[in-house]
């Protein structure tokens, strides 16, 4: 008996005539079958799917280029890991273990660092709401507290007179860097004097000790310059402090938003082509410090919040396809068992997607729809792709920011989440949702416990 | 269903409608169906060749046949009935 062929369903595809793309067609169906040696069928099978999996193997390499990029530079580099980029015990252990200080902006995040086994010391707390329980913590914990806004600012010191404790502080900053919108919701203006003001308040009220500089420019920043002027500016009001208050800074802080290496929805050119390196915003940051006025010995401790560019392309989410279906205007399209609810940077991203199996060479454009019964619920308007089947996985890349903490519980659950070690063995470090769990919380009034068959 | 009499394919499965200058490619078993549609077999015939040929279920190839019927029709292919 002859073995039969390889079943795939017949599709046809229309060529279009017209001037040739300059780049050449864009072939993303190049097929990935496994995440650091091991095989995405067996994730899927053991894990279930949709997955998100993480490679520790490139979390390290990330973190250890982007502080080789500044300490080659500059002498005192400290990184804080951005626990809003993803706030999964294990990663986060993962940059403590490396090194990494704790940057957090909520209480949660900040209690979660202490359990991490994070000193109180090298906590930086951001962000523009911290409660009075949140500070007094800080406080007692001599953490770096990074204020806000001035009522911030007045909160603290009246803590600081009932705790008798005089507390680390820096204020934030923000600046015209020649990026706009200006980020001049957070922190206090530069350019029109803030703050100076609310640095000069903080050293005469003579209840805190005024630490450090923060900024924090952007995110998914395109432009080195930015970074320059930013660093100038910064740099100008530290040797201010010094000079005419007397007050030396010890570090400044440059923030966060380096880009990952994903294409932005609109973007012309694939993200790997245009986003600057961790190198390139080294390079022009400490450059400018350098170049800046400080005594060498008066250096001030740079310190860097990078989330995003040290995770996104450690991540992954493993998928399978629920479904194929024409539209009505003749295009294919898939129905993927993850949506948005799942994939929240799928409203920014054109996020890169491979298959998982053996397909043929013909690809297809094709509209890739998540499993929500929302019409908003698009993971990709155009992507080439093979045919495929109900059960077929596909892998999306560079998942790793923001997903794992942005992510809802919305029509379907959060999934799981597996850490794939150094030795490539996958580990679970996050159980998939189920409905005990998410009605935990939910209480029924007692008039309401009766089940009543309608 | 039949394809119009004036649609050229090739073996390799490329398609081209003189009527509209449309050309179309397809993977390998369009272009096998493609063939068999020329020679004037009827969908069921075509069907059990596509049976007896590839690894494929009966259920699966119906589902499929839908949309292929479908897409030949959007593309303009097929006789009118």
């Amino acid at each position: 008996m002859t073995q039969k062929l390889k079943y795939e369903r017949p599709f046809i595809k229309k060529m279009n005539t017209g001037l040739m793309n300059k780049f050449g067609t864009q072939n993303e169906a190049e097929t990935v079958r496994d995440i650091n040696g091991v095989t995405v069928k067996s994730l899927v099978k053991e894990f279930g799917s949709p997955l998100f999996v993480l490679s520790e193997q490139q979390i390290r390499r990330n973190y250890r280029s982007a502080v080789r990029a500044f300490k080659t530079r500059y002498p005192k580099v400290q990184f804080a890991w951005s626990y809003k980029t993803n706030y999964l015990n294990a990663v986060c252990s993962i940059f403590h273990q490396e090194g990494s200080w704790a940057e957090v902006v909520s209480g949660f995040e900040y209690r979660k660092a202490l359990n991490n086994g994070v000193t109180g010391e090298h906590i930086i707390f951001n962000g523009p709401q911290k409660s009075t329980d949140d500070l007094l913590l800080a406080i007692n914990n001599n953490s770096l507290i990074h204020i806000d806004h001035f009522d911030e600012l007045y909160t603290l010191i009246s803590l600081c007179e009932e705790q008798n404790k005089k507390p680390r502080v820096a204020i934030r900053v923000n600046m015209d860097t020649g990026v706009y919108p200006v980020w001049d919701r957070f922190g206090f203006n530069y350019e029109n004097g803030q703050a100076w003001s609310a640095i000069t308040k903080v050293i005469n009220s003579g209840k805190m000790q005024l630490v450090g500089l923060h900024c924090h420019i952007g995110t998914f920043m395109l432009s080195t310059a930015a970074y320059g002027i930013a660093a100038a500016k910064m740099s100008e009001l530290a040797i201010q402090c010094k000079t005419v208050l007397n007050n030396p800074i010890e570090y400044l802080d440059l923030g966060g938003g380096f880009p990952s290496t994903n294409t932005l929805k609109g973007a012309y050119l694939p993200g790997v082509d245009t986003v600057p390196s961790v190198d390139d915003f080294a390079e022009v940051i400490t450059t400018t410090l350098l170049n800046a006025g400080f005594k060498h010995e008066e250096l001030p401790l740079l310190i860097l919040e990078s989330g995003r560019v040290l995770i996104d392309d450690a991540g992954y989410l493993l998928g399978s396809v629920v479904a194929n279906k024409r539209l009505s205007d003749g295009r294919r399209s898939l129905i993927m068992d993850f949506g948005i609810n799942t994939l929240f940077t799928s409203l920014w991203y054109d996020h890169k997607i491979s298959p998982a199996q053996d397909a043929s060479q013909h690809i297809d454009n094709v509209v890739l729809y998540g499993p929500l019964c929302m019409n908003i619920d698009v993971i990709r308007e155009s992507v080439n792709l093979p045919a495929m089947e109900p059960g077929d996985n596909v892998v999306v890349h560079k998942v790793g920011a923001y997903n794992m903490t942005q992510w809802m519980q919305f029509i379907s659950m959060r999934p799981a989440v597996v850490l794939i070690d150094e030795n490539r063995q996958p580990h679970l470090i996050r159980k998939a949702e189920t409905l005990e769990y998410l009605e935990m919380p939910e209480v029924s009034p007692v008039h309401l416990q009766q089940v009543k068959t309608v | 269903m039949k394809l119009k009499a004036n649609i050229a394919t090739s073996d390799n499965g490329f398609i081209f409608n003189p009527a509209t200058g449309d050309s179309y490619t397809s993977n390998p078993i369009a272009a096998f169906i493609l063939a068999l549609m020329k020679t004037g077999k009827t969908d069921a015939e075509i069907k059990l060749e596509i049976l007896n040929t590839y690894d494929v279920e009966a259920t699966a190839l119906e589902r499929d046949w839908e949309d292929w019927m479908l897409q030949l029709k959007d593309a303009n292919l097929l006789e009118a009935k």
